[in-house]
């Protein structure tokens, strides 16, 4: 029975393998804009573009090697509401950055 | 008809009784997901508010004074590693391996409290150095997120402490699996929450 269940379980656990994927490409995913940042070797609006952009990544790394999101059966109430999140978070976000931004350039640009 | 809803009823019971605790374990999981993803919803709202007024100095220090990305870079690396070890102690804590769980949640525990001592003597400098919340728009917003952020981890050092605890007292029971596996989620969130704040606070502020 409790092996039953734990071989049930086994797919969201992940593995030592796992988890040093997850650890390495989060290690090359923080050097390498730490590294743009503190020698500057880009233009700046190429540095901000990669650095964004590794941070992305980053984050998905996270979510499939640490937090475990993936397409299985399990997995899908945590991936569907994280998808509903992130959208509310776009919208919040993106909206009021929108916003604030223009009342900005209306209030200054006199 | 009835029949039918009592066949449905009879056989959910059947079922329900086999597998309570493991289906009660999961939708505590879960429960605990969704507190999760309204946590995301609140730093979402530190963002904003961080990038609105980032560009307020108010005759103040910027970004670029005030951060040493050689200090943030340790703090990332501390959180990065508690976040694996973090992974240790829940493959040990599946193969039912209470030394090893109780180990590895310890050298946890010593990277997060790293990262924790080294955030406070930031906070303590800067404020030291009059650069404290109320010098500009943009030192409040970095206080609020960042300290919130802060507060996120000293509230899971906690929890984590309060597992050690059980766990060595109780070893690894069901309700201890269904605990460990929430504060997992919640180690492993704070660590995303951290890589946007060394990417949007630290990085892009000292560009």
């Amino acid at each position: 029975m409790a092996n039953a269940h734990d071989t049930h379980h086994e797919g969201n656990h992940g593995s030592v393998k796992s988890y040093m994927v997850g650890f390495v490409l989060s290690i090359i995913l923080t050097a390498i804009p730490f590294g743009l940042v503190m020698f500057p070797s880009l233009p700046k609006n190429l540095t901000v573009l990669v650095v964004v952009a590794m941070a992305v990544i980053q984050v998905v790394v996270h979510l499939v090697y640490f937090l475990h999101m993936d397409r299985s059966q399990e997995q899908r109430s945590n991936v569907s509401t994280f998808l509903f999140t992130a959208m509310v978070i776009a919208l919040l976000v993106g909206l009021s950055l929108w916003i604030m931004f223009n009342i900005h350039i209306e209030m200054m640009a006199k | 008809m009835s029949s039918q809803v009592m066949h449905g009823a009879a056989h959910g019971h059947d079922h329900g009784h086999d597998d309570h605790h493991h289906d009660s374990g999961q939708m505590t999981v879960l429960g605990f997901w969704l507190y999760l993803m309204t946590d995301c919803i609140l730093f979402a709202s530190l963002f904003a508010t961080y990038a609105v007024l980032s560009g307020s100095f108010a005759g103040g220090p910027s970004g670029h004074d005030i951060f040493q990305l050689d200090f943030v870079l340790v703090e990332t690396a501390f959180l990065l590693l508690s976040s694996i070890t973090f992974g240790f102690a829940m493959l040990k804590m599946f193969a039912g391996n209470k030394a090893g769980v109780l180990g590895w949640l310890a050298v946890t525990f010593l990277f997060g409290a790293g990262f924790i001592a080294m955030e406070i003597y930031e906070f303590h400098h800067l404020i030291a150095e009059g650069f404290g919340p109320q010098r500009s728009g943009f030192l409040s917003a970095f206080f609020a997120l960042v300290g919130t952020h802060g507060l996120h981890v000293t509230a899971g050092l906690i929890w984590m402490a309060i597992m050690m605890y059980q766990i060595n007292k109780h070893g690894i029971t069901p309700t201890a699996k269904t605990r460990m596996s929430c504060l997992s989620l919640f180690w492993h969130f704070l660590d995303v929450v951290w890589i946007c704040v060394f990417t949007v606070v630290y990085l892009l502020g000292v560009l």
